[in-house]
């Protein structure tokens, strides 16, 4: 504020001094997340305590309906089984990438990346035509004369693995090669300088250091898994394969607000809890960044 | 690594990509079959299950409503994002990473969670004790803007916070030392630097909106409704050859937005110049 810098004497005499703080810019951002975001969330954890009676019967009543229990576990384990998956497939995958030549590297990651721009009903609506019992698997397989009858590669939990295994696999192959990347060459040069078998320089070097983007990956593909609803809804057997159609379910079918609430605060906790652990040992929003850094 | 060991992972690797890309030919070939079922080798070619497509009335209702939906509801997240992405990297407020936390968090939260609990406001209003403000946005082309605000706000909020994190700060401060204005400074130097990261936030938010299903189907009704909605109500009934039709023309619009992303991408960035 010295009065000797003229241009701040002259912006002072035309009564521009007066600027606002940057941290006002904050207020409308602030609002929308309050208000938009947050209050919606409150509002069903407020229903699910309070619609029809206030108490604990809406939790209550899920964990002693034995279709509930099953509908949460298989939630889990198809959630799981598809980032065991995806984890195999993308380590691989990126493993490929970063020993490839540069062309075939840059071939790999925009075919990893490009399906990420088409629309996930497109992309369960061709695995649905193709999964289906007149689908080219099973009609191919049929007039070879290989089966006799189709497989069941639709309508189950199968199904929704291969579905949400597509749909997640550029989200476990960017971290993933994000972190193969950055990995030291010397470091492997020196392991086997040193005698180690290029067996021994993977296990002992090269996968403890890879090990990061593994988490990073994971978690995302997991707790996104968490959530699916379309592909379960398209591709699984009918019924309340996964939460999300279950909540589903309770809120528009049956307009029993305040039990489809409370499933979706066991959705909610579940997602969050999860991310809970997981932040002990990764950065969450930076794992976030970067599965989306190379959309 | 052996050489026939690398062969076999590109192998794989290519497997993986066949896998991945084969599903979304196969459903455009199938669209063009004169047949009345959906079967691949297709057979003959004829567009007629697109005239099927854009003869039925609801799509010529639903095109609008998905259009405005996702250019309102994606200029007001860019905004938005970009407002609070720079207030956070030129302020020091207490529990800056709590903002940045809930600005990611939509990305986050089960989308049909955030649409539950969207559907009772949208539909009561908000609501404390007898004050009660709002209500009746289920169904209405307002009620899908403000949701997809919210699901659209995380990715520019994430591009523009990177760019503006890898911004010369003193740029801003020369341009403030000069004279000029906080706002001044803002736009003439810090906005056109950041503006390829806002301009593909917002392609991407535009992208997020206009593909969302989930929310969207709790949120719209019979008569205002999105196309997405539409086309996820169709597949869940029927599978003939006109769903096929609707996905390509889908594909199609997708196709013209990477083009788009990817020209805005490929624009010279100032500060990778100096």
């Amino acid at each position: 504020m010295s009065e000797r810098n003229p241009v701040s004497r002259f912006s002072r005499a035309i009564g521009r001094t007066w600027h606002p703080s940057p941290a006002l810019l904050l207020i409308p951002g602030l609002l929308v997340i309050l208000f938009l975001f947050l209050w919606p969330l409150g509002q069903m954890i407020y229903f699910s305590f309070t619609d029809p009676t206030v108490g604990f019967a809406n939790y209550v009543r899920f964990f002693e309906t034995p279709s509930e229990i099953r509908s949460l576990i298989t939630t889990m384990e198809v959630s799981f089984l598809s980032t065991l998956i995806c984890a195999i497939v993308g380590y691989l995958y990126s493993y490929t990438m970063l020993r490839s030549s540069k062309t075939v590297s840059n071939l790999l990651m925009v075919a990893v990346v490009l399906p990420m721009g088409v629309s996930i009903l497109v992309r369960t609506f061709s695995l649905q035509a193709i999964l289906r019992d007149t689908g080219i698997i099973n009609q191919t397989l049929l007039n070879l004369g290989i089966i006799k009858q189709p497989l069941p590669l639709i309508r189950n939990s199968f199904a929704v693995a291969v579905g949400i295994v597509s749909m997640e696999l550029p989200f476990m192959v960017l971290p993933m090669y994000n972190s193969m990347v950055q990995i030291n060459n010397k470091l492997l040069l020196a392991g086997e300088g040193l005698g180690a078998t290029p067996l021994r320089v993977f296990i002992d070097i090269f996968f403890p250091l890879s090990l990061p983007g593994v988490l990073a990956g994971s978690l995302i593909v997991f707790v996104s898994s968490l959530a699916y609803y379309i592909v379960p809804q398209l591709l699984g057997s009918g019924g309340q394969l996964f939460l999300s159609q279950d909540i589903a379910h309770w809120v528009q079918d049956q307009a029993e607000f305040g039990y489809g609430a409370a499933i979706g605060v066991i959705l909610l906790l579940l997602t969050l809890g999860t991310l809970f652990i997981a932040s002990f040992f990764i950065n969450i929003d930076k794992a976030l960044t970067q599965s989306t850094g190379g959309k | 690594m052996s050489k026939r060991a690398s062969w076999l992972l590109v192998a794989f690797s290519f497997l993986v990509i066949v896998v991945l890309i084969a599903p979304i030919f196969i459903s455009i070939a199938m669209s063009f079959t004169t047949s009345s079922t959906l079967m691949f080798p297709p057979v003959g070619f004829s567009l007629k299950w697109y005239q099927a497509v854009i003869q039925q009335p609801k799509w010529q209702d639903r095109l609008p409503v998905s259009l405005i939906v996702a250019l309102v509801s994606s200029i007001l997240a860019t905004t938005i994002s970009t407002t609070t992405a720079f207030a956070l990297a030129r302020s020091r407020v207490r529990g800056s990473g709590l903002i940045s936390t809930l600005f990611i968090a939509p990305m986050v939260v089960p989308a049909v969670v955030l649409a539950t609990g969207m559907y009772f406001v949208w539909a009561k209003g908000w609501t404390i004790g007898p004050l009660s403000f709002g209500g009746k946005l289920v169904g209405t082309i307002i009620g899908l803007i403000l949701a997809d605000i919210i699901i659209s706000l995380p990715l520019p909020f994430i591009l523009v916070r990177a760019s503006l994190g890898g911004l010369d700060k003193t740029l801003e401060m020369a341009a403030k030392n000069l004279g000029a204005s906080p706002l001044k400074a803002f736009f003439t130097i810090t906005l056109p630097l950041i503006l390829p990261s806002i301009l593909s936030g917002f392609l991407f938010a535009f992208e997020i909106s206009w593909d969302e299903v989930v929310v969207a189907s709790f949120l719209s009704s019979p008569r205002v409704s999105t196309v997405p909605v539409a086309i996820f109500q169709q597949l869940r009934e029927t599978l003939d050859p006109s769903a096929a039709a609707i996905s390509s023309m889908l594909l199609f619009a997708s196709v013209i937005l990477i083009v788009l992303m990817t020209l805005v991408r490929r624009k010279p960035k100032i500060t990778e110049e100096e």
